[in-house]
């Protein structure tokens, strides 16, 4: 019989990283992570978790402890947000290139300056180069299948995975969570294997100083420079396309509940007008899409789920019908344009497909973004289609942007 | 899809009573629940909202509700500081913890209101927890007889769901007086033409 709890995002999070069994948790609590920190400590104190709980005094220390426990073949997790997933930001570059399967939960939440401790996505949007994996969760259920799922990825392909859920409005909404059953989530992940195990009996070097060109061993055997290293995680991340959609299908096999795997389709197979965007707001367009369908247009969402690796293919598909796309995004590059958008439009390069594309930013430091409001930006992009506007536009919606707004 | 909003005072426990609801609601059939505080920190004495959304289907929005169908005031001291009827659909119900008869409330506009003297039940039952008579949960006993959304059997089991026994018991004996003793006026019914 199923066992679904009412739970917060943060209480699904902490159940799913349970249930993958990591021998060392680490972290640090920052708003709005702090109730899943605090769970874990609890359930480690009260002997509910058979893991080693690192308390630290930062989150640069709490990723430097997984990497170190991750190097001696311990499962580890941590999790933070906003500030403290910035002060993490070198070790997240290490945790990656030393191809360590640590799983991290990021409760995203805005950065300072100005401070805020509400939900935007620029905190894990800035780690995006970092050689992090990345999933965005849209609702609790989300979150706990896809921590299992993250283990797996991570463990499959040596490359560590950031799991996503947007700070407040997931971590601190209740709503239904089908728990996993201990034996089938056993059954699904199986122990961590290290690739290379630094113990005591076998004392080595790892991550020394390499030069630029390739360089034999005191064996004589030629071994990779940094150019063939960092040349390995590219290609990694290129096999975790298909690692990522196994880990999904195998998932659903398993516990029958399928996320999409890279891109989830709402609506989608005849939809002019398509939605995209990560995690909640993503779901609240899908709210959106049904309010421009009973007007009678033919609107839908393509979610992305699996940020990095982008899932070129899989987004050029989900967008087959498309004639207009409004993306819809909780953090930008400054300077340019929301960092979603820019992939997107990336990724419909060389394909036939030439539609305009509505840049939004929403949502900045935890503004309300509700289903009409995504509606009308859709209806705008609508009405432009119809009026045969084929530029590109981009607006921060529902904020005030004084005179000098263009439109 | 039935959007409730709770408000009260940091310490009452909004948030509670919201958690509970949607546990009672997930129990009695409805697929679709979420509670949510109102995000940010909160402060003892400062006038805080909880939130409860209740589907037949599962829940796409976690937008805040710009109006509810219903709205539960734990403090009826709130009303002239908080906006609460600018934040109820026309109609309500609105459901209020205070001695006087929903008449009396002086709330205008066509809405049914519903009233009954949560903390005089409180206070009956010796339920006071760091000195404030519990008002949350048999707010939950009125919220039931004036909605029918939930059955009190359901609120029972949610409450055992949420805490330990005795004081399920405890609090479920101020939901089913509260059940009892709350008194609701109708709203007047809609004039056409």
């Amino acid at each position: 019989m199923a066992d679904v709890r009412i739970l917060t995002g943060n209480e699904a999070a902490a159940l799913g990283v349970k249930l993958c069994r990591p021998n060392v948790v680490a972290a640090y609590p920052i708003t709005p992570q702090s109730q899943l920190a605090e769970i874990l400590s609890r359930y480690v104190e009260g002997g509910e978790m058979r893991a080693e709980y690192v308390r630290v005094e930062g989150e640069h220390s709490a990723l430097t402890v997984c990497i170190s426990a991750s190097t001696v073949g311990a499962r580890t997790f941590t999790a933070t947000s906003s500030n403290g997933l910035l002060y993490m930001h070198e070790q997240l570059h290490w945790a990656a290139g030393s191809r360590l399967p640590v799983v991290m939960c990021v409760v995203n939440r805005g950065v300072g300056a100005p401070w805020s401790i509400f939900n935007d996505q620029q905190d894990s949007l800035a780690q995006r180069d970092t050689g992090w994996i990345q999933l965005y969760c849209r609702d609790n259920q989300e979150i706990i299948d896809t921590i299992i799922q993250a283990y797996w990825i991570a463990e499959s392909l040596y490359i560590p995975v950031m799991v996503c859920y947007d700070g407040f409005v997931l971590s601190h909404t209740m709503m239904p969570v089908d728990i996993p059953d201990a034996e089938e989530v056993r059954g699904f992940l199986p122990p961590y294997k290290a690739h290379t195990l630094l113990t005591p009996e076998a004392p080595r070097t790892i991550n020394s100083v390499l030069f630029p060109w390739r360089r034999p061993n005191p064996e004589g055997v030629l071994c990779d420079g940094y150019m063939e290293m960092r040349y390995k995680l590219q290609a990694a991340m290129t096999r975790a396309h298909g690692v990522i959609q196994k880990a999904n299908d195998d998932f659903a096999g398993v516990f029958g509940r399928d996320h999409g795997g890279l891109v989830w389709k709402y609506r989608c197979e005849d939809a002019e007008l398509v939605f995209s965007g990560m995690g909640s707001i993503a779901n609240e367009a899908t709210v959106a899409a049904d309010l421009l369908r009973e007007e009678g247009i033919p609107a839908g969402v393509a979610g992305v789920r699996t940020y990095r690796p982008f899932p070129r293919e899989e987004a050029a598909e989900a967008l087959r019908s498309a004639k207009a796309l409004v993306v819809l995004q909780k953090g930008l590059s400054y300077g340019y344009e929301g960092c979603l958008t820019s992939d997107l439009k990336a990724a419909l390069y060389g394909t036939p497909l030439r539609i305009p594309v509505v840049d939004v930013v929403a949502g900045l430091g935890g503004r309300d973004v509700k289903a009409r409001e995504i509606a009308d930006a859709g209806r705008d992009a609508w009405k432009d289609l119809q009026a045969g506007k084929q530029g590109n536009r981009s607006l921060w919606l529902n904020c005030y942007t004084g005179e000098d707004h263009a439109g | 899809m039935k959007e409730i909003l709770w408000h009260g005072r940091g310490g009452q426990g909004v948030v509670l009573a919201a958690q509970i609801l949607a546990e009672a609601a997930y129990l009695e059939g409805y697929g679709g629940v979420t509670s949510a505080p109102t995000f940010g920190p909160e402060r003892r004495g400062a006038p805080v909202v909880a939130s409860t959304r209740v589907s037949r289907n599962p829940i796409r929005t976690v937008a805040q509700i710009e109006a509810g169908d219903v709205a539960v005031v734990l403090d009826a001291s709130l009303f002239g500081m908080v906006d609460i009827l600018g934040r109820l659909r026309e109609g309500g119900p609105l459901i209020v913890n205070t001695p006087s008869s929903p008449e009396n409330l002086g709330i205008e506009g066509c809405y049914t209101v519903a009233t009954v003297d949560a903390t005089e039940i409180a206070v009956a039952s010796r339920l006071i927890v760091g000195g404030m008579p519990v008002v949350n949960t048999p707010m939950l006993g009125a919220f039931c007889r004036v909605t029918g959304l939930v059955t009190l059997d359901n609120i029972e089991r949610a409450l055992k769901r949420k805490m330990a026994s005795d004081a399920a018991g405890a609090n479920f004996t101020v939901v089913q007086a509260a059940f009892e003793k709350t008194i609701v006026r109708e709203k007047e019914k809609e004039r056409h033409g």
